[in-house]
């Protein structure tokens, strides 16, 4: 029917009100104007950092070192128990992606290393053939279970370092099984927040290998329990980096870090690092210090040897400093590093979209332009081709581009830069929609129907075919957004937004607005 | 002012009187794309292929010919340089790292070091091989998937037959448009994938309003022969397809010559689509539902012979 319920015209042009309103923050500045009264709500529309400038980082976490480190201290401690059991072993390494193998030479020992394999990993699945050969394999549940962890620790880490940089808003979430997507809105250049994130900073205080020599080492011949690492600054004469030899055993770990300021060394200037232990890594650091007065401890940061200096006396206040050589912005980075703590496994970024914010300024203005000038293209074309009900068309699709605003806004939806492409379509889909309804019109009217009945007639038939063709439309800008990625997924959301709008606008509202006329005039023949 | 119609009275043209012609056409533009994809390729951008993609803004005209040989002198592969909008904007591509991702994180930095900082980085992606692999198996996707989303609705709506051949003229759209980027080399990237579906969209969008008054016009003239039936649908619909297809075709010259450099690919294939999808609604969608129709009726007479005889 044309006519309707006197409410329920009211709750049309109640909507179209609301509509509007949410959709006017949208288009003023950022800040919130003085002389807007309190009771309007300022909820903008989220802009893309195509359209806002900033850095989008797509991070992938290496899942599989947690593994590997998993698989090497595993061998460590086999080692060491079989020798406190005093067991023969041979053969003993990691074996593929998830498995330790070594063999055992006396038979009636075997029960007895199975025994100890079972206390160190009491998950891991040990199968001994016949001649003493153990296969260990790692628990499938438990490493999921592992990389899963390692990933959700990885995002907190990368949160802490990330707000420990001073970055306002930035969003870090998951992605799929092993990615983080970090999204800087107003960083122009991410070098040095993709320096802090590509560090794993793992720290570790070991004592040095003095009894062996680093030459035998270098020459391949490394003994168990130690291992060869380079310094991180200091060069031999030939230009490669020193190697210290260090023991494996870790005395203090970096997880036990309470605290990390960068500063200057009072005596030479040089920029250090004073860092502070928590209670256990108190005990733990004085109890090695008290032990080995005279002895060199090395500092190591991800495999490289910071410094190793000698110990002089039992430090017991649990604080110390590091030097190595910093320079400002090193030391300030690494007691970043070291408050925020260490990556459970390496960060690489696989991803970066970084757009400047002038860039995205003038992506806004050609889009509000294009958009004005299609607009301005269609509202006089439909003027000139169906006068009058040109108009009310022409007000239903400003409504509906303000009503794609407002829902963007509210349900906080990003408008990207195809976004805007996104509307223009919108415009396109709503106005076909009039187009629809007036052609019908016409056509009944040219089949000899008096005005009310075309009206009626043409918004009814009009009505499917306009509900079949969204319909397919929507389909296919549905699966753009759930499918889509970045700027694609922007085009989806402005043109799903925009379709479904326009049944609304360009059919209700249009309906309203015309039957009312027609009420009011009383015309003779449809002015169409 | 009186407005202004775009036909007065509904036309009579028999669409199907150059069918075969037309047919004879979109095969051949269909044959076209297709082998200048297997032949020549997508000119893929940095989404797809990885790779780097920087432009700059100089203070002055840009010295293209200096900022090639001081990119040439890095050794980081094919360089390209372009003007990009204007004379002061110069878009740089560089090709794939053959270190992975940590490669052309580290050509970034060596690209903005040797550029020095006088330079306005407008815009830097850096997309890696696995990501991009990745980018285009969710843009086949998402084709592939809008397509048959669509023929599920049609066929749920209008029949197979509808659905089938409104399904084919599509796929039609869509390949010659991927076929032009192909021809001419324009780049392909992620928002050319967008354009494709939303091509896909508006081609389809035609489609269903025939459709409609097919089904419409099918039980208001129950004894009319099915070409004539689809020929009156297609002429009574004319003046909303020249007048709707004409504002679209409006508003994708306006995101072309407004929307800027970034958008410009995008409208361009929207432009395009929108002509040939036009095209093929009218021309292909409609005489082939006719002639799956009129093969299918001669294919179940000759199954299921007449009893009567």
């Amino acid at each position: 029917m044309l006519y309707m319920a006197r409410w329920k015209v009211w709750t049309i042009i109640l909507v179209c009100l609301v509509g509007l309103l949410y959709a006017v923050p949208s288009l003023l500045p950022r800040e919130r104007p003085a002389w807007l009264p309190g009771w309007v709500p300022y909820q903008q529309v989220t802009l893309g950092l195509d359209l806002q400038g900033g850095s989008h980082l797509l991070l992938e976490v290496d899942v599989e070192a947690v593994v590997r480190e998993r698989l090497t201290n595993l061998v460590d401690s086999i080692r060491s128990a079989m020798r406190a059991q005093r067991i023969q072993v041979t053969g003993l390494a990691t074996e593929g992606a998830n498995a330790v193998t070594f063999r055992i030479r006396e038979p009636n020992e075997i029960e007895q290393a199975r025994q100890a394999v079972r206390e160190l990993d009491p998950a891991a699945q040990i199968t001994v053939s016949a001649d003493g050969t153990f296969r260990v394999e790692l628990n499938q549940q438990e490493l999921i279970e592992q990389r899963r962890r390692a990933v959700a620790q990885s995002i907190e880490i990368v949160r802490r370092r990330i707000d420990e940089t001073g970055t306002k808003e930035a969003t870090i979430v998951a992605q799929g099984q092993d990615r983080i997507l970090v999204q800087l809105p107003g960083v122009r250049d991410p070098e040095r927040i993709k320096d802090l994130l590509g560090k794993t900073a793992k720290l570790t205080f070991h004592l040095l290998d003095t009894s062996n020599s680093v030459a035998d080492a270098m020459a391949g011949r490394v003994p168990p329990g130690s291992m060869l690492l380079p310094a991180d600054k200091e060069v031999e004469p030939g230009g490669q980096p020193r190697m210290y030899l260090v023991q494996r055993r870790v005395r203090v770990s970096g997880d036990r870090l309470a605290d990390a300021q960068p500063g200057t060394n009072p005596q030479t200037g040089e920029w250090i690092v004073n860092f502070r232990f928590d209670t256990v890594g108190g005990r733990q650091f004085a109890d090695v210090t008290r032990e080995n007065v005279g002895k060199p401890l090395a500092i190591v940061l991800d495999g490289r040897v910071i410094s190793a200096p000698v110990i002089r006396e039992p430090i017991l206040a649990g604080s110390g400093q590091i030097s190595g050589g910093f320079t400002a912005a090193a030391a300030q980075d690494l007691a970043v590093l070291l408050r925020a703590g260490a990556l459970p496994a390496p960060l690489r970024v696989i991803e970066e979209r970084t757009v400047g914010p002038d860039l995205g300024s003038d992506s806004i203005e050609s889009g509000a332009i294009a958009c004005m000038i299609a607009y301005g293209l269609i509202a006089v074309l439909m003027i000139v081709g169906y006068g009058l009900f040109g108009l009310v068309a022409n007000l239903a699709l400003i409504l509906n581009v303000a009503f794609t605003l407002a829902i963007m806004a509210a349900i906080g939806a990003t408008l990207t830069l195809p976004g805007i492409a996104g509307i223009v379509l919108g415009l396109a889909m709503a106005v076909d929609a009039n187009v629809l309804i007036y052609e019908r019109m016409r056509e009944e009217t040219r089949n000899g129907r008096s005005p009310f009945p075309a009206v009626d007639q043409a918004f009814q038939r009009a009505y499917i075919t306009i509900l079949d063709s969204n319909l397919t439309t929507l389909i296919a800008s549905v699966i753009l957004y759930a499918l889509g990625s970045g700027p694609v997924r922007g085009f989806g959301v402005t043109l799903s937004i925009g379709i479904i709008c326009s049944m609304f606008t360009s059919v209700t509202v249009t309906r309203v607005v015309i039957a009312s006329w027609l009420q009011w005039r009383r015309p003779k023949a449809l002015p169409i | 002012m009186r407005p202004i119609r775009i036909l007065s009275k509904v036309p009579h043209l028999d669409f199907f009187r150059f069918h075969k012609l037309c047919f004879a056409l979109s095969a051949l533009l269909v044959v076209i794309s297709i082998v200048s994809l297997a032949v020549r390729g997508l000119n893929f951008g940095v989404d797809f292929a990885g790779g780097i993609l920087i432009e700059v803004r100089t203070a002055g005209p840009a010295d293209l010919g200096q900022m090639r040989s001081t990119l040439n002198a890095l050794d980081l592969g094919d360089v390209a340089l372009q003007e990009f909008g204007g004379p002061r904007d110069v878009l740089i591509r560089v090709e794939r790292q053959a270190g992975g991702e940590a490669a052309e994180m580290q050509a970034v930095q060596r690209i903005r070091e040797a550029l020095g900082p006088s330079l306005e980085y407008r815009r830097v992606e850096v997309v890696g091989p696995k990501v991009g692999g990745e980018l285009v198996e969710d843009g086949v996707l998402a084709i592939v998937l809008s397509l048959a989303g669509i023929l599920a609705y049609m066929a749920f709506r209008f029949g197979w037959r509808a659905g089938l051949s409104g399904v084919l003229a599509i796929l039609h759209d869509c390949l010659t448009t991927i076929g032009l980027f192909s021809v001419t080399g324009l780049q392909f990237d992620l928002n050319t994938v967008a354009a494709v579906v939303t091509i896909a969209g508006f081609s389809i969008n035609d489609t269903v309003v025939i459709d409609d008054r097919i089904r419409e016009n099918s039980r208001k003239y129950k004894a009319m022969d099915f070409r004539e039936l689809i020929n009156r649908s297609v002429n009574e619909t004319m003046s909303r397809t020249i007048i709707t297809n004409g504002l679209v075709l409006l508003a994708a010259i306006a995101l072309l010559a407004f929307g800027g450099p970034v958008l410009f690919n995008f409208s361009l294939a929207l432009l395009w689509g929108v002509i040939v999808g036009t095209y093929s609604t009218v021309y292909v969608a409609a005489p082939l539902e006719w002639y799956l129709s009129a093969r299918g009726r001669k294919l179940h007479a000759e199954a299921v012979p007449d009893k009567s005889t």
